[in-house]
């Protein structure tokens, strides 16, 4: 990551964001997220974090056209 | 400045989602009817009556598809906010702009394009119930290989770029990714499991509806993100709010 940490440009609008800043909210906003993903394409299928099959009878439509496994 | 384009990256994923919901609700669900009838046929033909559903295909068809589409248009959006962050400025010589139209065009390739190649959508009553533990294993790992081959790329395609320039330098590194993510795919098992009278243009719209439905997904999440972060739009929107 040595290289081209900064590439100057004149397009270039927003400042490049330190990775120092990124890194916490990747973790946290990032966790979240893809618990959301795993709450939409996943869950009361193969593995369950919440009984019943309400949230897969729900999303049942987006979850068969988003290409998840289904039935 | 994460959060603001974290905020802005699930903004942009929430209206590609209603663009994306819809497509699917004009394009995707006569397909995915395609399978409940095929379904309805079987128990109809089995002599089963089928059980009373929870939800409603009037509501599954509509509000759940919304829903769903939503949920996942957010997270697609704030994790695609997330890898811009990490990515604008160090990649190339980039605008905001085409940073975010590259992003999402490299995220529908290696995010939804080659994992469907290997394990395509099917539409409901297509696949055996029993094979959900291996079908959602083999494609949780198949998603995560080419995602993390992609990120080996890039990091060799930096590399790569110095030595042989740019055009030759991501066209090795584009080549590398195929080369190895094929290869991985082969190695996978092979999901085969549609039934011999399920009816093929129910499969074929099905399958097309969901790739469909991605290009309006990321195409939108590409273009809206971009044009929110955007150096003019960005000024406008500050001028706007005083
Ligand atoms: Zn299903």
């Amino acid at each position: 990551m040595a290289q081209g940490a900064t590439l100057p440009s004149s397009s270039v609008s927003l400042g490049v964001v330190p990775l120092r800043e990124l890194a916490p909210w990747a973790v946290f906003a990032g966790v979240i997220l893809l618990a959301l993903l795993y709450l939409v394409g996943m869950d009361q299928g193969a593995t369950s974090v919440f009984s019943g099959e309400m949230i897969h009878e729900f999303v049942h439509d987006g979850r068969h056209l988003l290409g998840f496994p289904c039935h | 400045m994460v959060r603001t384009l974290l905020v802005r990256g699930m903004l942009a994923g929430l209206a590609a989602a209603v663009c994306a919901w819809v497509f699917a609700y004009l394009v995707g669900e006569p397909a995915l009817d395609g399978g409940i009838a095929y379904e309805d046929m079987l128990a109809a033909a089995s002599g089963e009556a089928g059980g009373e559903p929870m939800v409603g295909r009037d509501v599954q068809s509509t509000v759940g598809l919304l829903v769903a589409l939503l949920i996942y248009g957010v997270a697609i959006g704030g994790i695609f906010a997330l890898v811009f962050a990490g990515v604008y400025g160090r990649i190339g010589r980039l605008s905001a702009r085409a940073t975010s139209a590259v992003l999402a065009l490299v995220g529908y390739v290696v995010v939804v394009l080659v994992p469907f190649l290997k394990y395509p959508s099917n539409p409901p009553a297509s696949s055996a119930d029993d094979t959900i533990g291996l079908r959602t294993g083999t494609f949780v790992l198949m998603l995560a290989l080419s995602i993390a081959v992609a990120v080996a790329a890039v990091a060799v395609g930096r590399r790569l770029v110095a030595r042989f320039g740019a055009w030759n330098g991501v066209l090795l590194a584009v080549l590398g990714y195929l080369v190895v993510i094929g290869v991985i795919g082969a190695l996978l098992p092979t999901v085969a499991e549609t039934p011999a009278d399920f009816p093929a243009v129910v499969l074929y719209d099905f399958r097309l509806s969901t790739l469909g439905l991605h290009v309006v997904l990321w195409a939108g999440l590409g273009l809206l993100f971009g044009a929110l972060v955007d150096r003019r739009s960005s000024r406008r929107a500050a001028e706007l709010a005083g």
